[in-house]
């Protein structure tokens, strides 16, 4: 069983606190500025995700659902 | 309907009472449910008839910790439907006003009662004055309207104050009552009828719960906290569902367009005053509150002396009645504004006469002007 | 945030007007999710607040009824909608320059008084939307835009503040503690009582930027690092968290 990492990228403002609350290092800088100039965050290891909702309680923006996947 | 008749609490009848006395009175008959109150001198007794009246109605009394408290408290309480109301002099006046300019911005119905004492600053707490007259105009900051009447005897603070209570009501807006120590402490005869005319807050409307839409001039509904309407009050710049719009010119201008249409495209519903032997009058004396008492007996006096002398005594002195000024200026030889002060009221009445000049009589050393002295200027044209 | 809970906020208005990593962020964070856990009547909840970035937390984002008032007279407001109808929860928050600052007479006031309205003071120790000047809130020797060579002056402790006024129900997280902050914002909404929270937000733009805590990431673990859990002894060179 494993763990959706759903961000609003939109709603991202690039603060990296997901990056650094997260114990099991999900989460990396997108490679590239977005169209507003921002570079946001990327869930790119979601399945280390152990659903600890650490990223989604501290995310400044509200911008991150944690949610279990569909068995 | 929003108008209701409505039954006084008090027995229809004479009473002998006091002008702060017969201003708490008035509010319980308008159906005031909260006050929220600060102690000064010579305001208190209002809030003291007040705290005895809402035991007996199980109504909502709170002594802040200061003006400014006591003046967002009852905004506060606005927004739950509540009429609301609070009492001051000068210095708590001053407190006030940006609270006052909040009530303004976010079209909060309230009531505000100052009893003029002579300032500035602490000044003399016992006297009175009518030094206040421009800064219930112009007292909190920005371009802004406000309506404030001004009642010149007990009976009177009864009633005004009623019509207070309906006007902020029905243009949800804060309104000023502007007393001087002078009535607030004066006992006299109050003739209580059966029942009074209440104006009721629109709750529930179509359109947005703020101005700005078309006709601008329109008072829009108020729902009220707690009903799901989720609504944003804010003191900043804000569109019609209350969504803050601080960088936008148009929305701005729109708002403050609306503040002030909805008073001034309406002031024949507002302004109020009252006229005594102007028809044939050459020297035309304009006043307001506690000095008009004295300017209706130099009028008389003057008559009797073969004087052609007339009154007009302002109930509402914000907004003015301009285009009155205007036409007494145009039948007046003499034009004469007895106030206690140097010449707030005179100065308005000065941009109406189409350059004809208005004689003062001023007097703010706390005592109480005299028909004597006004009638001096009557009958000598000048100011002293 | 579960999507079900983003109902208690205007997502019309999201990204929030919030620098990045601003702790006011995660404040909200919080309180919605309390919302949502509880599945709060959000119809009977008025949210009223100050001027400043803390006053910006409940409005417009909030999807409540919000009041959003004048520079440190959010308490009074809410005491008139909490008197004038006691069925309503009335939530004051807003920021340290706001309640603290300009408006402290009121909070302990309100501490004395115990009115049943919960306060909460999203402190980031600086005054943030008008440039970065200190507050009543700023430690000793922080550099602000008023303070250059450091802050002379001792700052308040809120919990010592607020409880030393009467109040009760006195909590202190920071926004390292969202899931702490959150369960007691759940305990306080489901009471009528006075609450206070002082939820340390941390400012890195403003306070960060000239005391050495620009990242975002390194002042959340800074807050981690120099808190104790409060279990009855109290150290004043700590920041102290838990209910006081």
């Amino acid at each position: 069983m494993g763990y959706k990492v759903i961000i609003r990228e939109n709603w991202c403002k690039g603060c990296y606190i997901c990056l650094s609350v997260c114990p099991k290092n999900v989460f990396e800088k997108a490679g590239l500025l977005d169209d507003r100039g921002i570079i946001v965050s990327k869930a790119v290891r979601p399945e280390n995700c152990i659903g600890c909702q650490m990223c989604a309680d501290h995310c400044p923006d509200l911008a991150i659902t944690v949610e279990k996947e569909d068995e | 309907m929003p108008i209701e008749k409505k039954k006084t609490h008090l027995k229809a009848g004479k009473y002998f009472m006091q002008g702060d006395e017969a201003c708490a009175e008035g509010a319980v008959a308008a159906g005031c449910t909260f006050f929220a109150g600060y102690p000064i001198t010579p305001a208190s007794e209002i809030m003291e008839t007040i705290v005895r009246r809402f035991e007996e109605e199980k109504r909502v009394f709170v002594q802040m910790e200061d003006e400014i408290a006591s003046m967002g408290a009852i905004v506060g309480a606005s927004w739950t439907g509540a009429k609301s109301m609070t009492a001051t002099s000068g210095p708590g006046f001053s407190l006030k006003m940006e609270n006052l300019g909040y009530a303004i911005m976010t079209e909060t119905p309230c009531v505000v009662v100052d009893v003029q004492r002579v300032g500035p600053s602490t000044g003399q707490a016992t006297r009175t004055a009518q030094g206040d007259l421009m800064q219930a105009r112009w007292g909190t900051h920005g371009e802004h309207t406000i309506i404030a009447l001004s009642p010149w005897s007990v009976e009177e603070a009864f009633y005004e104050t009623v019509r207070a209570f309906n006007l902020a009501e029905e243009f949800r807006t804060p309104v000023i009552i502007l007393m001087e120590e002078a009535t607030g402490h004066l006992r006299e005869t109050v003739a209580v009828r059966e029942a009074i005319e209440i104006f009721n807050r629109v709750e529930e409307g179509n359109g947005a719960p703020f101005g700005g839409e078309e006709p601008l001039d329109a008072v829009p509904p108020m729902p009220r906290f707690g009903t799901g309407h989720r609504l944003l009050v804010t003191g900043s710049t804000h569109d019609p569902h209350g969504y803050r719009k601080t960088q936008d010119r148009v929305t701005q201008e729109r708002l403050l367009s609306h503040l002030q249409q909805k008073i001034e495209y309406h002031k024949e519903r507002i302004v109020q005053w009252e006229e005594y032997e102007l028809d044939d009058a050459e020297t035309v004396l304009i006043s307001f509150g506690f000095a008009a008492r004295a300017a209706l007996k130099a009028v008389k006096d003057a008559r009797k002396k073969g004087i052609k002398a007339g009154l007009m005594r302002l109930k509402t002195v914000w907004p003015m009645p301009t285009e009155r000024f205007e036409t007494l200026a145009a039948q007046a030889k003499t034009l004469i504004v007895p106030e206690m002060n140097f010449g707030q009221l005179r100065g308005e009445v000065q941009r109406f006469t189409g350059g004809k000049k208005v004689i003062g009589v001023n007097r703010a050393d706390g005592e109480v002007i005299t028909p004597e002295s006004i009638l001096r200027a009557v009958e000598g044209g000048t100011s002293l | 945030m579960k999507q079900e809970y983003l109902k208690y906020i205007r997502d019309n208005v999201f990204p929030t007007a919030f620098c990045p990593g601003c702790g006011h962020g995660i404040l909200l964070n919080a309180f919605v999710s309390a919302l949502g856990e509880l599945d709060y009547d959000q119809d009977n909840l008025v949210l009223v607040s100050g001027i400043g970035c803390g006053g910006w937390i409940a409005s417009p984002h909030m999807n409540t009824d919000t009041l959003h008032t004048t520079h440190g007279r959010a308490i009074p407001f809410a005491i008139g909608v909490k008197l004038a109808n006691p069925k309503l929860k009335v939530v004051v928050i807003s920021g340290d320059g706001d309640l603290t600052t300009i408006g402290g007479n009121h909070l302990i006031h309100a501490a004395r008084r115990r009115i049943p309205i919960t306060v909460i003071c999203g402190n980031n120790n600086i005054y943030g939307m008008t440039g970065g000047q200190a507050s009543a809130t700023t430690p000793v020797g922080a550099k602000t835009m008023t303070t250059p060579l450091g802050n002379d002056y001792r700052p308040f402790d809120l919990v010592k503040l607020v409880k030393g006024a009467g109040g009760e129900h006195v909590y202190r997280y920071t926004a390292f503690h969202a899931m702490q902050m959150k369960k007691a914002f759940k305990d306080v909404l489901q009471k009528d009582d006075f609450s206070f929270f002082d939820i340390l937000t941390g400012c890195p733009v403003q306070y960060g930027r000239r005391n050495e805590l620009r990242e975002p990431a390194k002042m959340i673990q800074w807050m981690k690092d120099n808190s104790v859990l409060y279990s009855g002894e109290y150290h004043d060179d700590k920041i102290m968290v838990g209910k006081f």
